[in-house]
């Protein structure tokens, strides 16, 4: 099995050296005059007002949450859906009741409305 | 031979992503940290030929818990961006109570005797998992959803409450 | 002419033993060959299919599209990528140096990395791992990784609002994406891209996903277009509300970088949907020259891509919160709803025509009561009603 991974590791070494090959190349041609001007932040022209890190609303932190809980309930999924031929019907029905169980979570996310995008 | 030097390397950035998630004074710093931690992780998930652990891995660990954790950093505004010290009050304490865990770790280590028996990786390894989702482990399998559910609602509770 | 394309690898590996190196060293050549391969193929891909997204945006738009440079403008983009790599790169001066130079390359690595589990034809897949759409989820996720990075080191309030925003927008629509890729999967039962394929080679195409769960595909079809951050999800580079968000800050190569990430992720999509959903490389008289597996999913990837291009030429772009409660309150609750009945209709041991058409029809029945209910909740809503306009009808 980890023959399969060694083209997967030289992948992934060429394709991380690649970018910077070109970024390398690139810093070899490109001309380089820095000034204040360009080097300030980019906001179409208007003084930058404050600091760039601002807080940012939990409605994010709330959609991360959700996802991260049905991204672990698909990641558990997948190894069933590979076994799928080899179990019995009454084994359907605990996965179809793992489903219903978060399905029930995201109805009740809506009924609260932390699904709305405020 | 080369499988155990890759190893050394891989664990040696691993821990240093570890010790840069412990000491970076910027708090993104020490998330992507973390992040580098995880993938190390992942990668020895591959060398123990674990595959699907090793996928999930970064499928919820970088993609999910990763996301969620830089999504709390820039909740708190106070500490986003700014550089904050390395060190508090608690530092001694967990100092001394980090040391003991370790010591106690590198004793267990030495007076267990593990029992390694290398047996070839099945084929089918996924579909013994997914089949082991749903009979020995059927228990385990559903009080996950139950835990993911009431995590969710929680989760909801208290952004209403911060909305409010 | 039973030429396996196959065969040319285990000659290539073959030679290499005969030259005197150790099966451990020929391997390591293999690798570093293939993933070369693999690279080649990358660049190659990205720059004609910019020149046809380019030409193809033209025509749909009325007009040539680039025909100056070469043959109907086919060296531009290699014009555009000399220009690019002579710009100045500047870095801005509150910007997180590392950190900003690293979520260019990231994100291309991101993209280079899927290819290793495409398969072209069949056998010819860079690894046909066990693990592969998993894999493809798992890549898609340290892509994500490198938009959030982007935009928090740029120092810049637009490129941290777009680039959180585009990372709210991939995780919301990568859920219903992991199901409809789920539903092949228990279909075919293996996650191996190969195997996908394959599975999907009974009854001369008519074995192909899209006709059995053509809702599936839809709603892949849908989200793909969200993770390819394509109009009408393309708010991420909403000119007039944050100026084209994560990458506003970058400039020349690096900028380049997010650009061709952004491009290849479309055609990686593509291939994908042609994997899971087109019957990857079969076609007809596939069996007896496999070669041709290459024409026929490059075909299909292409027919795909230009699917993608002309929605991206032809829609509007949708609003944030539009975006976000079409995903969550008409996408996920149909892909699980899917999910269920289709794994019930495939544990009921009927034979495989009936299992298809029951699977068939529970995919139309679940998309036309998906959209009747989406209609309805558009008619309650508020920010439809606004629209609607009820003229004053003066009584006599």
């Amino acid at each position: 099995m980890l023959d399969q991974y060694g083209l997967i590791g030289v992948l992934a070494i060429i394709a991380f050296l690649f970018p910077f090959v070109g970024v390398g190349i690139a810093w070899m041609l490109r001309p380089k005059r820095p000034d204040p001007i360009k080097k300030s932040t980019y906001e179409c022209g208007i003084e930058t007002i404050g600091d760039a890190w601002v807080q940012f609303r939990a409605q994010y932190y709330l959609i991360a949450l959700i996802f991260v809980i049905f991204d672990i309930e698909v990641i558990f999924l997948f190894p069933f859906a590979v076994a799928f031929e080899q179990v019995g019907l009454f084994a359907v029905f605990e996965a179809i009741l793992f489903v219903v169980i978060l399905a029930g979570g995201l109805i009740y996310a809506w009924k609260k409305n932390a699904l709305e995008w405020q | 031979m080369a499988l155990q030097i890759l190893f050394l390397i891989v664990a040696i950035l691993t821990l240093g992503s570890a010790i840069g998630t412990v000491i970076a004074r910027n708090l993104f710093h020490a998330a992507l940290f973390l992040i580098g931690t995880f993938a190390g992780v992942a990668f020895f998930y591959v060398l123990l030929q674990a595959e699907f652990l090793a996928v999930s891995q970064v499928v919820v660990y970088i993609g999910a818990i990763a996301t969620l954790i830089i999504f709390a950093i820039m909740l708190t505004r106070s500490v986003m961006g700014r550089e904050a010290g390395a060190l508090n009050q608690w530092a001694g304490i967990v100092a001394v109570a980090s040391a003991l865990i370790i010591a106690a770790l590198i004793w267990l280590f030495t007076i267990v005797k593990f029992d390694v028996n290398p047996q070839p990786v099945p084929d089918d390894a996924i579909a013994q998992i997914g089949k082991g989702f749903v009979s020995t482990y059927v228990i385990p399998f559903e009080v996950v959803s139950i835990l993911l559910l009431v995590a969710l609602i929680g989760a909801i509770m208290l952004a209403r409450e911060r909305h409010q | 002419m039973n030429i396996d394309l196959r065969v040319i690898g285990e000659a290539f590996h073959q030679f290499l033993i005969n030259i005197g190196l150790t099966s451990g060293q020929a391997s390591l050549i293999d690798w570093i060959f293939g993933a070369l391969i693999l690279l080649v193929i990358f660049i190659v891909l990205a720059i004609l299919l910019i020149w046809f997204e380019r030409k193809l945006a033209g025509r749909v738009q009325d007009r040539l599209g680039p025909n100056r440079v070469g043959p109907f403008g086919l060296i531009q983009p290699i014009a555009d990528t000399l220009k690019l790599f002579t710009k100045e790169d500047i870095t801005p001066a509150g910007a997180d140096r590392i950190t900003f130079n690293l979520a260019p390359t990231l994100a291309v690595f991101s993209i280079v990395m899927a290819f290793a589990v495409i398969p072209f034809a069949d056998k010819v897949i860079g690894t046909d791992i066990n693990v592969g759409v998993v894999y493809l989820m798992a890549f898609a996720s340290v892509s994500s990784m490198s938009l959030l990075m982007a935009g928090w080191a740029s120092n810049n309030k637009y490129a941290l609002l777009g680039g959180f925003r585009v990372v709210a927008q991939l995780m919301s629509y990568e859920i219903p994406m992991a199901f409809a890729m789920l539903l092949p999967v228990l279909l075919a039962g293996t996650m191996r891209m190969n195997g996908l394929v394959e599975a999907q080679g009974q009854f001369f195409g008519l074995g192909w996903n899209i006709w059995i769960m053509p809702a599936a595909f839809i709603i892949y079809l849908t989200t793909a277009l969200a993770e390819g951050e394509r109009a009408p999800f393309d708010l991420l580079e909403a000119e007039s509300e944050i100026v084209a968000g994560y990458n506003i800050e970058y400039s020349g190569l690096k900028f380049a970088w997010f650009y061709l990430a952004f491009f290849m992720n479309t055609w990686v999509l593509s291939a994908v949907a042609t994997t899971l959903f087109l019957g990857g490389w079969q076609g007809p008289f596939v069996s007896q020259v496999p070669a041709l597996g290459v024409v026929y999913f490059l075909g299909k990837t292409i027919i795909m891509f230009v699917i993608f291009a002309w929605i991206r030429a032809t829609f509007p772009r949708l609003r944030i919160d539009q975006m976000m409660s079409f995903c969550w309150k008409v996408l996920v609750p149909m892909v699980l709803v899917l999910f269920l009945l289709t794994a019930i209709i495939l544990k009921l041991g009927l034979p495989t025509i009936a299992v298809w058409l029951l699977i068939l029809l529970s995919n139309v029945a679940v998309f036309v009561i998906a959209l009747w209910l989406l209609g309805k909740g558009l008619e309650k809503s508020k920010w439809a009603s606004k629209r609607l306009f009820t003229p004053e009808i003066p009584r006599l």
